[in-house]
């Protein structure tokens, strides 16, 4: 934000603008000394870990540790990922992430499509219950889930206790609520007089959606598909609770948990698995950054 | 009760967002909502149902496993629960861990807003890389980041603390004081959640006109006027969603107590709500007090969702 630009259409003398510029400039001088050095604090912790990842084990356990290394080493790495199988853990978390995030968008997108375009009684209730339905502990409703997925065994075994379904129905159903909520700003910005003209044209309400709607709505799906992300990748309590005996289908925060033992901590493994748990989410939000941005704005403005 | 929560809904406004009326919209809608009804219907309402269900039970080990009978016990969980001085210690643990979180992140992501508006744009752009790097950092991550920066033996800030000339402070635990413990914690929370409320405050400091701030400025208002008497009450609905928002995130960590705390600490010094319930109900084996817990917690973000909803109203209004 410059003073230039900030400067309005209208005429001013001459001597009251260069006054306020030369006013401005060390203050906002120093505004950027203090952002840039917050955002380094902020940065750190993720340099931290990174760094200390890629520290040669003998290193890492220093009394005395550097802020630099002068001989990184993938050894971490190459522990987590061999002897611990965390591979195969990112690999399940993965996929759980993938697919809530694909089943989320379809399901909330038809759920904001009716909640949104169609006309139909008790359309608010349902809102309402939805806005309700995000305040809910999910965490609370850990004990009745364990019994529920127990019994879900029984009937259809991949969605039952130890299997990657379990988490993925338990993060859809807690991801929806929201999403829905945050896509229907987006389907309800798209003019109605859009839909008057498609209809004219003899489109059905089923074209209109997936040819008209479903591209113009992408940018909701994106900041929604993130959020649903998320929530799925961290999750560690569901997995904790879930997934008890059969370790292969564990996800990655259980794999990390390995290294961390009341005496004596392998941190470098614990870096190098924060670092992979850490990366894709990174990636992710940095590849989305400006449409999250624009999408927050969108849900908080309605 | 929803329909209590929101006594006014207003007529739809503007064009824009009107819905068209055909015929057979219910039948349609019907069918759009159907995947993610059920979905809710079964993960999320019934399970609410079992929960209370639960909480009125004698159900401890032996019951889960079906080797004993249920029996039913009314309210003796929660007369249990609510006699019990942990309980309500936990509880004014949970609300003073949550709060310092609130205000916390509030306070750091407002004024950081607040920074980024007034300065060009190479700066706020390393700032926003750097809030959305802690942002996107998973929980657990993050637990173990900061737990390994305040590490008693290999970590850094005893190291530059010592280093300064603290030298008690070398070989010091963060993590066994109570306070310290929720202290780190809390330092964790507030660094991954402030970039929300700051992105949205600075949302909502963008949508203010120029002309708005410019005027005032030539009308010779001096800035603490100008934040009090034009940004505050404008950013005031932003500022109420994202307050709320962080009350109920913070209400709810679990994973960074978990982890950083190893449970909720020696002797459960650094429980919260939802970890208490966690080990009442897996390690205790007493699930029908953990579920007791559950709707106590559940209970009281419910009422912190009327404050939310009362925010939405005008939003709801459109709908």
């Amino acid at each position: 934000m410059t003073a230039t630009a900030t400067a309005p259409p209208v005429v001013r003398t001459e001597t009251r603008a260069p006054r306020r510029r030369r006013a401005q400039r060390p203050g906002r001088l120093i505004a950027e000394i203090i952002t840039v050095v917050v955002a380094g604090i902020v940065a750190f912790p993720l340099y931290w870990m990174v760094l200390s990842a890629l520290k040669p084990a003998g290193e890492i356990q220093s009394a005395n540790p550097r802020p630099w290394t002068f001989s990184p080493s993938f050894d971490s790495f190459e522990r987590v990922l061999g002897s611990a199988g965390l591979g195969r853990y990112f690999v399940n978390s993965v996929i759980v992430a993938v697919v809530v995030v694909a089943l989320s968008m379809l399901l909330s997108f038809l759920a904001a499509v009716a909640l949104t375009r169609f006309h139909f009684k008790g359309r608010t209730v349902l809102l309402v219950m939805l806005l309700v339905a995000q305040m809910v502990p999910i965490e609370a409703l850990t004990i009745p889930l364990f019994f529920l997925m127990r019994s879900v065994g029984d009937v259809a075994p991949a969605f039952g206790l130890n299997e990657l379904g379990s988490l993925v129905l338990v993060h859809l159903a807690f991801t929806l609520p929201f999403a829905i909520w945050m896509l229907r700003g987006f389907v309800a910005a798209v003019p109605a007089e859009l839909e008057e003209a498609a209809t004219v044209d003899g489109a059905s309400r089923f074209r209109f959606t997936w040819q008209i709607l479903f591209p113009l709505v992408a940018p909701g799906l994106v900041a929604t598909s993130v959020l649903s992300f998320i929530h799925a990748w961290n999750d560690f309590l569901f997995a904790k609770t879930f997934i008890i005996s059969d370790t292969s289908n564990q996800t990655l925060p259980l794999g990390i948990l390995v290294f961390f033992k009341p005496e004596e901590n392998d941190w470098g493994a614990i870096m190098a698995g924060s670092t992979l748990m850490t990366i894709p989410v990174l990636v992710f939000f940095l590849l989305v950054q400006r449409k999250l941005v624009s999408g927050m704005a969108g849900a908080v403005k309605g | 009760m929803a329909t209590q929560i929101l006594p006014v809904t207003k007529p739809p406004r503007g064009g824009a967002a009107r819905p068209s009326r055909r015929r057979g919209d219910g039948r349609a809608a019907a069918i759009y909502l159907l995947p993610a009804a059920i979905l809710l219907l079964a993960i999320l309402a019934y399970p609410i149902y079992q929960l209370v269900l639960i909480s009125f039970y004698d159900y401890g080990q032996a019951q889960a496993a079906g080797r004993a009978p249920l029996e039913f016990i009314g309210f003796d969980n929660y007369a249990k629960l609510l006699g019990e001085a942990q309980f309500w210690t936990v509880l004014a643990k949970t609300v003073g861990f949550a709060g310092v979180c609130v205000v916390g992140s509030l306070l750091v992501g407002t004024t950081l807003a607040v920074l980024a508006s007034r300065v060009r744009a190479l700066p706020r752009m390393l700032l926003f890389i750097a809030a959305l790097g802690a942002w996107a950092t998973p929980a657990l991550a993050g637990s173990y980041i900061w737990l390994f920066l305040f590490d008693t033996d290999f970590g850094l800030v005893n190291e530059v603390l010592s280093g300064l000339g603290f030298e008690s402070m070398a070989r010091h635990s963060w993590t066994f004081d109570t306070y310290s413990a929720f202290g780190l914690v809390a330092a964790e929370v507030i660094w991954c959640s402030f970039p929300f409320v700051m992105i949205t405050m600075y949302a909502g400091i963008k949508a203010i006109p120029e002309e708005v701030l410019e005027a005032a400025t030539l009308d010779g208002a001096s800035w603490t006027k100008i934040a009090t008497s034009i940004m505050l009450p404008i950013l005031r609905p932003v500022l109420m969603i994202a307050t709320i928002q962080s009350i109920i995130w913070d209400f709810k960590v679990f994973t960074q107590i978990y982890v950083m705390t190893n449970g909720g600490g020696l002797a459960g010094r650094n429980l919260v709500l939802n970890v208490y319930a966690y080990q009442e109900a897996f390690a205790g084996a007493d699930y029908g007090l953990g579920a007791a817990i559950g709707v106590v917690m559940t209970v009281l973000l419910l009422s912190i969702t009327t404050l939310y909803v009362r925010s939405q109203k005008r939003e709801a209004g459109l709908l």
